[in-house]
């Protein structure tokens, strides 16, 4: 993989370099400066990037909408009379109040309730309270032309069900954005038409990156999430891997049922290995073969903070949320395909016991962003090193045990940032 | 889930509807100092062999989608939860305390009482942080058990959506 070209010399806006030349080294410092996080809703999440708005099984109809976000910035997304879905941003025109304050219905056009201007469902600014004033007096002059005063617009595009938005011109089409071999990753799995479950809502007490960081981080997963080791769920014929794409951003990591040479799972350095513990209930283990193949887990991430999940039956798009350097809210939206029986929504509903905040397999995720973000505020100047897999960002075949992922993370996070 | 059907506006107050209520709202303190006490391991004794126990938010149960955040249905799931919460699970050590209100007694159902109480649960971090971590209503429906009430089904509905960091301690 080319060794990517990085500004040299710093940004001298940010008042930030990047320490050394690889990206298995990263300060602390990345997580709790202030100017960071507020570089980066510019030069990422508004920045050339494509991130995840909702579902297209949300908003079938026209006039629907719910609310979203990129980055810090509120979105409205809707279907208008025509079928297409627009992404606006979620700021009036006027004086900046949010135009949608909930979070979903069905509308013919969008009125701010602040001054009552009236935007259509693209955007246009078409209606202005009181435009005339009141007998002859107030108003708007002539020189106020309402085209340029529309609601800002993202461009959208819907992959497979799952609708993306940028607020960049120099994004490229999704499909070049995360590669072909990630796209037909997705492919694989939103083989139908989709249908949502039901939502989760998870407030991290850490910076955004550190929960991106972690869902491409294969390493951690059998040794912070040791519920399958635990419950004696051990798989050792469990095979996988890591998917990259040729930008080294996005990444996919997958297990699948396949004999494996080797026993790797160095089982005693797993802490806790209890075999004695079994599941009383183990039906919501049970993994239903839909997908036409063995794989049982699928974990895809688009950067910046989109996962794309299957987990068994456990269907998800998970979309990350920036509250602040050390506060983010992580939106779980649990999916099912819209020919889905009774039955087999009854056991996507057990099998998301493994997932969501309360996740038998997830829930720690919720803590160890908070625990990094915690012990990194007292020396930001230091860095925390990546070395398994390398210091190189590369996929893997047969193996997890690779920080090639975060490694990729970190790319894209300097080639946008410009540092 | 439950019927939707509207609740009495005024719930019976003859003197054995009264009891049935102050038998629920014994049990919820029951059910509460359990929790509350880390005693876990009975808390699974407070549902029927086949009981259902569902955390759901307001927005979801709401909207009609079935998505909890926990959903259990009979003892062995619910054990399950407190198996790995002793042995698997990683998390920082923390306590709830349980405040129980407004106890309604909905109705008779079939052989037991449908009944909601209103509960809201401070978190008590061992790091010291102390937070109202959730609040909302459990809309349960009761039966007779061997001398005391069990739960054939609790939901326990969230008024917030948001889940601060991770919910491993039952509701
Ligand atoms: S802020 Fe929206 S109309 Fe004034
Ligand atoms: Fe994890």
């Amino acid at each position: 993989m080319d060794t990517p070209a990085f500004h040299q010399g710093g940004d001298t806006a940010l008042g930030f370099e990047w320490p050394g030349e690889d990206v298995s080294r990263v300060p602390f410092q990345v997580y709790t400066d202030h100017a960071i996080y507020d570089a980066e809703q510019q030069r990422i999440f508004q920045g050339p990037t494509w991130n995840l708005l909702c579902v297209e099984a949300e908003i079938p109809n026209p006039g629907d909408y719910r609310t979203s976000y990129v980055g810090n910035a509120p979105v409205i997304v809707n279907r208008d009379e025509t079928g297409q879905i627009n992404a606006l941003l979620n700021r009036c025109a006027h004086k900046g109040s949010l135009v949608c304050y909930k979070p979903h219905g069905n509308v013919r056009e969008l009125t701010c309730v602040y001054h009552n201007w009236v935007y259509d469902l693209t955007g246009k600014l078409t209606g202005v309270a009181f435009k005339r004033g009141v007998g002859g007096k107030g108003g708007l002059t002539e020189d106020f032309d309402p085209s340029q005063h529309g609601l800002r617009r993202l461009r959208v595009e819907t992959y497979k069900g799952i609708v993306f938005g940028t607020f960049s011109d120099e994004t490229p089409p999704f499909v070049d954005y995360i590669g072909g071999e990630l796209a037909a990753c997705i492919d694989r799995v939103m083989i139908k038409p989709l249908k949502v479950l039901g939502y989760h809502s998870q407030i991290l007490p850490n910076n955004w990156k550190l929960y991106s960081e972690n869902t491409k981080d294969s390493y951690h997963a059998s040794l912070l999430h040791v519920f399958h080791n635990t419950f004696g769920i051990v798989r050792p014929s469990m095979g996988g891997g890591i998917k990259l794409s040729p930008s080294g951003w996005h990444h996919l990591s997958w297990t699948e049922r396949v004999a494996l040479d080797d026993q790797s799972t160095t089982r005693e350095k797993v802490r806790s290995l209890k075999d004695q513990y079994k599941l009383a209930d183990p039906s919501m283990m049970a993994h239903k073969l839909e997908l036409g193949d063995l794989v049982t887990n699928s974990i895809q991430s688009v950067f910046p903070g989109t996962v794309i999940q299957q987990i068994q039956n456990c269907l998800a798009v998970r979309q990350l949320v920036p509250r602040g350097v050390d506060r983010s809210e992580l939106f779980w939206t649990i999916l099912g395909f819209e020919d889905d029986d009774a039955e087999m929504i009854e056991h996507r509903l057990k099998t998301n016991n493994l997932v969501g905040p309360a996740g038998f397999i997830s829930m720690e995720d919720g803590c160890v962003g908070g625990w990094v973000q915690h012990a990194a505020q007292s020396d930001p100047a230091s860095r925390t090193v990546m070395p398994m897999g390398g210091r190189t960002i590369e996929p893997s075949q047969g193996s997890r045990v690779t920080e090639s992922a975060v490694r990729g993370f970190w790319k894209a996070w300097r080639e946008c940032m410009h540092v | 889930m439950d019927s939707t059907t509207k609740p009495p506006l005024f719930q019976d107050t003859t003197p054995d509807a009264l009891h049935v209520r102050a038998r629920i709202e014994a049990f919820n303190a029951d059910y509460a100092n359990a929790i509350d006490s880390d005693r876990l391991e009975e808390w699974p004794r407070f549902f029927t062999e086949d009981g259902v126990y569902r955390v759901i938010t307001r927005e979801n149960r709401e909207r009609g989608l079935p998505l909890s955040l926990i959903y259990a249905t009979g003892r062995g799931m619910l054990s399950d939860r407190i198996t790995a919460l002793r042995t698997a699970n990683i998390f920082e050590p923390h306590v709830y305390c349980h405040q129980i209100s407004a106890t309604k007694l909905i109705g008779r159902d079939g052989n037991g009482w449908r009944a909601e109480s209103n509960f809201a649960v401070f978190r008590t971090l061992i790091s010291g942080p102390m937070i109202v971590f959730v609040c909302g209503r459990y809309v349960d429906r009761l039966v007779e058990g061997d001398g005391h009430l069990l739960l054939a089904e609790r939901n326990c509905v969230l008024d917030s959506r948001q889940v601060d960091t991770l919910l491993v301690i039952p509701v």
